[in-house]
């Protein structure tokens, strides 16, 4: 009882992201921002690729979130901060934030050399990848985030995507940086505690934040809290961080529930058999038990 | 301090001298000596500054583009595919008024892997915002990285700037370069204090969504910048010579006054130029040398006043825009126009990929001209 009053104060009041910006009625991924930027305070300088955000924070010469925003080419988001942050150094400022913000298109397709060099130099840098599971900026088409099942346009309903989404975060964990952690917009003092311990780490920390997209999904953008809830209580996306190679499982649902409910609050699976919708639940929780085992012998 | 350099340590040494505090770079031949020269600079303490070993030439150019957003000096070279990688991340530099410097060794594109002199790299980036010098020795190379700098960082120019040196031809040979002392150099160029940074202090968004309303008046701001630079070019490099001994401007006419052959060149081929200039003046023809040294912004008012009185207009391209012709000939002309001086032009194609523009290749092509069609391309030694 005591414990969760002290979480509920975990949360700054200090509001980065002001009203006015252009996200879409029930966008995950402007939620992610204003949580991420409670978290991370005003000594911070945010790099943004093409995706949502690149418009959602306002056209010129307007801006929502009051802090330093440098708009940069789609697959630069990465090497960008890298620059920043390792020239802020050169001229002995230590204490800046430096984060790269992108989307899943950014980040799992064309942007993933730049972030793979920037991990592999474990510069100092925070990278969050708001994951809307498509390119939403140019109008919803499949991503490599995409998952197995969804329509986009360009897996229309005939042609729906078939294959798995990739596993970036595996990916990220094989380059050995400090920390890695996912977060969903549904827990907000889970995720704002992770952007403060990956504040004062040293390094490439790489937040994967799950942002449902009414527009993209064919939701209810009244639903986005709930599905990013849901989502996490279905084992599809588990929150956990890797600290130096640790393992740790943050959510471990009680009774993880089957993800039917899930899948009928979504138009882009609005079409798939029964006989999907079991292969999909098996796949998540054969996934979900490599998770606990990696945290069994990596913990 | 009088030392011999290649021209690749030429470029590392100017940027050194120019006190850059941040540079990345990816390796690509025959730009390679500047990158490892450079790393040991830092290595050994010798040049303060961040090396950031990126995995592209792209990310190269991204990652300045960060820190020069940041307020920070920064540096990068490249060459040929390497140039072509950063098409993207050059408009970016340009069109965010991001002084930044790199230095491009001017290398043959592929297919047809090729390693050799050739400046069809930098010629297909014409268009991307950056200013272009073409280096005709090292001394120039090294000159001008220092100058660009200044140039580039004048408030009302605020434009990147890219300095060409030939493959080989310069990278990897030797000559003479004298050295400029630390303290003589900040005094001509001051340490970089831009106007507009990305700073926590007086937060700003840079390069938002822009809509029809804004766009074209933020293109119209770097047509007055290119303007503004094209008169800086000229009084840096008289304010360089005052004080260095040196002097530079965006063209540089030799025994032009009495020529009635008028070469245009750019690049090492312009050394050589002027070389054949001295002999075919013994053979009694009358023929001078304009070398382009800047070719972005387009020195049109300079090289009217060196043409207006020749007969003819012979114009050297190491470099072919597919369909036309070479992209020096192509503005020359342009320029003539602009003064209503109609002259004789011929459209000289040699060197590609690296083969060798010799005095006596110089002298083909002058001869060339005498006995040909004016007003059209020629492919000089091209074998059939
Ligand atoms: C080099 C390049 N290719 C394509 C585009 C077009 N483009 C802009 S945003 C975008 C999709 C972004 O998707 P994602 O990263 O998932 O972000 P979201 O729009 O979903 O927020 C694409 C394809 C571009 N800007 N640059
Ligand atoms: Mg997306």
């Amino acid at each position: 009882m005591n414990e969760k009053k002290e979480l509920r104060l975990s949360i700054p009041k200090e509001e980065v992201l002001q009203p006015g910006h252009l996200a879409c009625q029930g966008c995950g991924a402007s939620l992610a921002m204003r949580y991420a930027l409670k978290a991370l305070g005003r000594d911070i300088i945010v790099d943004i690729p093409a995706c949502c955000w690149a418009v959602i924070d306002g056209p010129f010469p307007y801006s929502a979130t009051n802090i330093p925003i440098y708009h940069t080419a789609f697959e630069t988001a990465a090497a960008v901060a890298s620059g920043v942050s390792n020239g802020l150094k050169a001229i002995g400022n230590d204490h800046t934030t430096v984060m790269a913000w992108a989307g899943d298109g950014g980040t799992f397709d064309i942007g993933i050399q730049a972030l793979s060099g920037a991990a592999e130099r474990n510069d100092d840098i925070i990278y969050t990848v708001y994951d809307n599971e498509a390119y939403m900026n140019t109008g919803i088409q499949r991503s490599s985030a995409t998952p197995h099942g969804a329509w986009t346009t360009t897996t229309p309903v005939k042609h729906y995507r078939k294959g798995w989404k990739k596993d970036l975060d595996s990916i990220m964990v094989a380059h050995g940086i400090p920390y890695l952690a996912t977060a969903s917009i549904a827990y907000p003092e889970d995720m704002i505690k992770k952007y403060l311990k990956a504040q004062k780490i040293k390094g490439t920390k790489f937040i994967h934040v799950y942002a449902p997209c009414p527009t993209g999904w064919k939701s209810d953008p009244a639903m986005t809290i709930h599905l990013a809830k849901m989502v996490v209580e279905t084992n599809i996306f588990p929150l956990y961080e890797v600290e130096n190679g640790k393992y740790k499982i943050n959510i471990k649902p009680k009774n993880r529930k089957p993800l039917d409910e899930y899948l009928a609050m979504q138009g882009r699976f609005k079409h798939l058999p029964q006989e999907e919708i079991e292969y999909l639940q098996k796949t998540f929780d054969e996934k979900w038990e490599i998770l606990l085992k990696k945290e069994e012998h990596f913990g | 301090m009088k030392t011999v350099m290649n021209g690749d340590f030429a470029a590392s040494y100017g940027a050194m001298t120019s006190d850059v505090k941040f540079v990345a770079a990816y390796p690509i031949t025959p730009q390679t000596l500047i990158v490892e020269k450079l790393s040991e600079l830092v290595a050994d303490g010798e040049l303060d500054a961040s090396f950031v070993k990126v995995e592209s030439e792209h990310s190269a150019m991204a990652a300045c583009i960060g820190a020069q957003a940041a307020g920070i000096r920064t540096f990068t070279a490249t060459s040929s595919q390497g140039l072509l990688l950063m098409c993207e991340v050059l408009h970016w530099a340009a069109r965010a008024r991001l002084p930044i410097v790199l230095a491009n060794v001017n290398r043959a594109i592929a297919p047809g892997w090729s390693i050799w002199a050739d400046a069809q790299d930098s010629i297909s980036q014409r268009d991307t915002g950056w200013m272009q010098v073409y280096a005709e020795n090292n001394q120039d190379v090294y000159d001008s990285i220092l100058m660009a700098y200044k140039i580039a960082e004048d408030n009302d120019v605020l434009l990147p700037m890219m300095v060409n040196l030939d493959a080989f031809f310069l990278s990897h040979t030797s000559e003479v370069v004298d050295l400029i002392d630390n303290d003589k150099a900040k005094e001509f160029l001051p340490a970089y204090d831009p106007e507009y940074k990305l700073d926590p202090n007086n937060p700003r968004a840079f390069g938002a969504l822009t809509s029809p309303e804004h766009y074209f008046e933020f293109t119209y701001k770097m047509f007055e910048a290119m303007e503004v630079a094209k008169k800086k070019i000229t009084q840096v490099g008289k304010e360089f010579g005052d004080i260095f001994g040196r002097y530079y401007d965006m063209t540089e006419s030799y025994k032009i006054d009495d020529a009635e052959t008028v070469l245009v060149t750019f690049g090492t081929i312009a050394g050589t130029a002027k070389e054949s200039v001295d002999r075919l003046r013994k053979e009694g023809k009358k023929v001078g040398n304009l070398k382009i040294r800047v070719f972005r912004p387009f020195p049109t008012e300079q090289i009217i006043d060196a043409l207006k009185n020749a007969k003819r207009v012979v114009v050297i391209d190491r470099d072919y825009s597919y369909g036309n012709e070479g992209a020096f000939y192509t503005e020359i002309k342009g320029a003539l126009y602009d003064a209503n001086l109609r002259i004789d032009t011929y459209g000289m194609i040699a060197g590609l990929g690296g083969r060798d523009v010799s005095t006596a290749v110089i002298k083909e092509i002058v001869e060339k001209a005498e006995t040909s069609e004016p007003n059209k391309t020629y492919f000089i030694g091209v074998k059939r």
